[in-house]
């Protein structure tokens, strides 16, 4: 045993002599999530939009004041007739055209029925989805209350919003936050450790040691699981006192929850250490093969429901969904291990396997 | 003009010796292409939704019905109790419970009024607002349909809300996403490439062997550059014809433009990187500044999240980011059909970064050591 603590003292000496990279090592996680958690939201905010308003009345007036005064839109241009449509949406200011049609107000007074209709400039379709769907709520929404004041039968919804009644932006964003920025910097922190020695040629002082392939892999580990604890112990510390997301379970199950996470990364590193030959390819390896799957099937900006169904399956064989469901759960809707059991169970797999994979394909013998 | 060639040939041959390198840079990024195109979408549709029937009554079931033929929802198995939904909810498998409550029809009938109890899981407080919204709209036109006005009831109003999409009929989002994508991957793929492969050469030391042939300052810079633009243009090349070849991205505007575009972002970009790799001793703390500066110009740059949501500084801090420049640029020529005319603020700013960027590359790498 006496080898192996001399060996993870070593590594240890390493990270700490090199004060330049375990400063940006510590500072990146802070920064980004800083900037990322407050610029990442899909809530749209003063989108401008044009009004084609060919009844005018006084039904059609509130129903722009109700759009105007959400803070959602605002109206940058009334059109007189529908030929204007094409040259407003020539220079790309105006997102969206609401057309009212004649009579608006006295059609719904008398038949009940009036029809407004929205065309939006879908060049971005998801920007044109979130501004179609914000316009259709706030008109919805208008129709409604006009039923409940006039008296008419009705069915009234009590509407809950469980879990984050204000409707904040950040709880949906930030927990992906943390597990993107945890992934990335985990496994790239690992990712060079093995390949590094392989490449300065000291690999064959530690094969020659009594050090087995387990202790070696182990005693890389180690000192950047401290590492990484700081990091996920700073990136929690910012989402509760600057972003005010709750923890409502417990704070020991989050901690060993991220713990596992971040074991999870540090071995898919070193899994990628063990298999490439240079720290060039180790790297290119990490930072593109991880990115922008992390980022874009984990259901961390992109709702994996909405995704095709091969894409789903897809999603349930990376690690990064299950962790942001976790936390999720344990912070916002405050449930404890036995509904996350599942999550749980898939990253001690991950971790075992991205373990198991190092140890078996590390080489006791140089090339 | 010689010896820039044989540095070039000497890069090329260090890259494809090595030879787990040619799936890393071909067979990676593509597939990531191919794949993650498709999950780049913010529809809101299946939504899942659960009901708790406490009224069983033709009603309530009628407007069950009514949820399962809207595109926007998924209805998930009906849950007797009001416990079991809520286990549903927070295992995550159902997002709205909608409970029933005893005598709903009895009291719609003889009052014309009734309530309804509605639970969103608002953490995704966007999509929770909007299912809010059409849940009242699916219970007005459910009304509409159902009730007779009498003296004392009036009947309800419904605003019939049709859609337009203009440039984009079908609302496919592959084409806007799949030149972002690319250019994420191609920026990657260029800088790492460059970056690193400067460090290392500090890192094992063999720069001290170019710092003593008669390599010009200038020519080695070059000579660093050269082969990995002219590799990041081909793997964009090759992306563009994949995005074609499967899933007929439109190609509106002229691809010399195109191409006059990307040399002078890869320029940009690669000096970054390049200025990255002059003031790091070894290729990890290379390896995490590129990181971060990547993945902070990548979030702002609007690929993901519209620059319209984003706050005013936000906004502000993207006139330096060189890949909101080139993803604008990219967009524009390819399914706008943009002119340079029309582009030309880009091309200034691009070409300013580029200028500057390289002066301080000159300036900050020397080739004695001190």
């Amino acid at each position: 045993m006496k080898p192996f603590w001399g060996f993870v003292k070593k590594e240890f000496y390493h990270i700490l002599r090199d004060k330049r990279t375990l400063i940006v090592i510590l500072g990146i996680p802070i920064v980004e999530m800083l900037l990322f958690g407050f610029v990442l939201t899909n809530e749209i905010k003063e989108v401008n939009v044009a009004v084609c308003d060919l009844s005018k009345d006084d039904i059609t007036r509130e129903i722009i004041q109700k759009l105007e005064g959400s803070g959602y839109f605002k109206v940058k241009k009334h059109l007189s007739n529908l030929r204007e449509v094409e040259a407003t949406f020539k220079n790309g200011e105006i997102k969206e055209v609401i057309v009212f049609e004649q009579h608006f107000g006295s059609k719904l007074q008398k038949e009940g029925n009036a029809s407004v209709q929205l065309i939006s400039d879908a060049s971005d379709a998801n920007f044109s989805n979130l501004v179609v769907n914000y316009t259709s709520a706030i008109i919805a929404r208008y129709a409604h209350d006009l039923n409940k004041a006039s008296n008419s039968s009705g069915i009234i919804p009590q509407i809950r919003m469980i879990y984050n009644p204000n409707l904040e932006g950040v709880y949906f964003f930030v927990p992906g936050i943390i597990a993107l920025i945890l992934m990335l910097i985990s496994a790239l922190m690992t990712s060079a450790s093995i390949v590094r020695e392989k490449e300065m040629g000291t690999m064959e002082v530690l094969l020659v040691s009594p050090l087995r392939p387990f202790h070696i892999i182990a005693g890389k580990v180690l000192p950047y699981v401290a590492l990484s604890l700081l990091n996920a112990i700073a990136v929690l510390l910012m989402s509760y006192f600057v972003f005010q997301l709750p923890v409502k379970g417990s704070l020991l199950l989050l901690m060993v929850e991220c713990l596992l996470y971040i074991l999870l990364a540090l071995s898919l590193g070193i899994l990628i250490s063990t298999v490439t030959n240079s720290q060039l390819v180790a790297m290119l390896l990490s930072l593109v093969g991880l990115m922008l799957p992390t980022i874009l099937l984990s259901g961390f900006i992109f709702p994996i429901e909405n995704m095709p169904k091969i894409l789903q399956w897809l999603c349930a064989i990376l690690p990064p969904k299950y962790f942001i469901i976790v936390i999720k759960s344990i912070m916002i809707k405050g449930t404890g291990l036995q509904y996350i059991w599942f999550e749980t169970i898939m990253l001690v797999l991950f971790t075992i396997l991205f373990m198991g994979l190092s140890i078996k394909k590390f080489n006791v013998r140089l090339a | 003009m010689r010896t820039i060639v044989a540095i070039i040939q000497k890069e090329f041959l260090q890259v494809f010796r090595n030879r787990i390198m040619l799936p890393i840079l071909f067979v990676v990024p593509f597939v990531q292409l191919i794949i993650l195109v498709n999950a780049a979408t913010l529809e809101i549709k299946n939504l899942r939704i659960t009901f708790v029937d406490n009224d069983m009554s033709s009603t309530s079931r009628n407007i069950r019905n009514k949820f399962d033929y809207s595109p926007f929802f998924n209805s998930q198995p009906l849950y007797l109790s009001p416990d079991e939904a809520e286990v549903a909810m927070k295992k995550g498998q159902t997002d709205i419970i909608v409970t029933f409550p005893f005598n709903f029809e009895k009291k719609l009938l003889q009052e014309g009024h009734t309530e309804l109890q509605v639970s969103i899981n608002a953490i995704n407080g966007v999509v929770a607002g909007i299912s809010s919204a059409y849940i009242q709209s699916i219970l007005t036109g459910y009304l509409k349909e159902n009730t007779n006005p009498t003296p004392s009831l009036a009947r309800p109003a419904e605003i019939k809300i049709s859609y337009q999409h203009w440039f984009n009929p079908q609302l496919n989002y592959k084409n806007f996403m799949l030149p972002a994508i690319l250019v994420l991957l191609v920026t990657m793929i260029g800088m790492i490439l460059s970056t690193l492969n400067f460090v290392r050469e500090k890192e094992i030391g063999t720069i001290e062997q170019i710092n003593v042939t008669p390599i010009r300052k200038y020519q080695f810079i070059i000579g660093k550059f050269l082969p990995f633009l002219i590799l990041a243009i081909g793997e964009l090349c090759l992306g563009l014809t994949l995005g074609k070849l499967l899933y007929d991205i439109p190609i509106l505007g002229n691809l010399g433009n195109l191409l006059l575009f990307t040399i002078l972002y890869l320029i940009v970009v690669m000096s970054i990187g390049l200025l990255i790799a002059v003031s790091s001793r070894t290729q990890q703390q290379a390896l995490f500044v590129l990181f971060f500066i990547m993945l902070v110009c990548i979030m702002l740059s609007g690929t993901f999240t519209s620059v319209e949501t984003m706050p005013h500084w936000a906004q502000l801090i993207n006139h330096l980011n060189p890949i909101f420049y080139f993803m604008r640029v990219i967009r524009m020529i390819l399914l706008k059909g943009s002119t340079f005319a029309d582009l030309l603020p880009e091309f200034i700013s691009l070409s300013i970064f580029a200028i500057i960027l390289f002066q301080i590359l000159l300036l900050r790498y020397r080739k004695s050591t001190t």
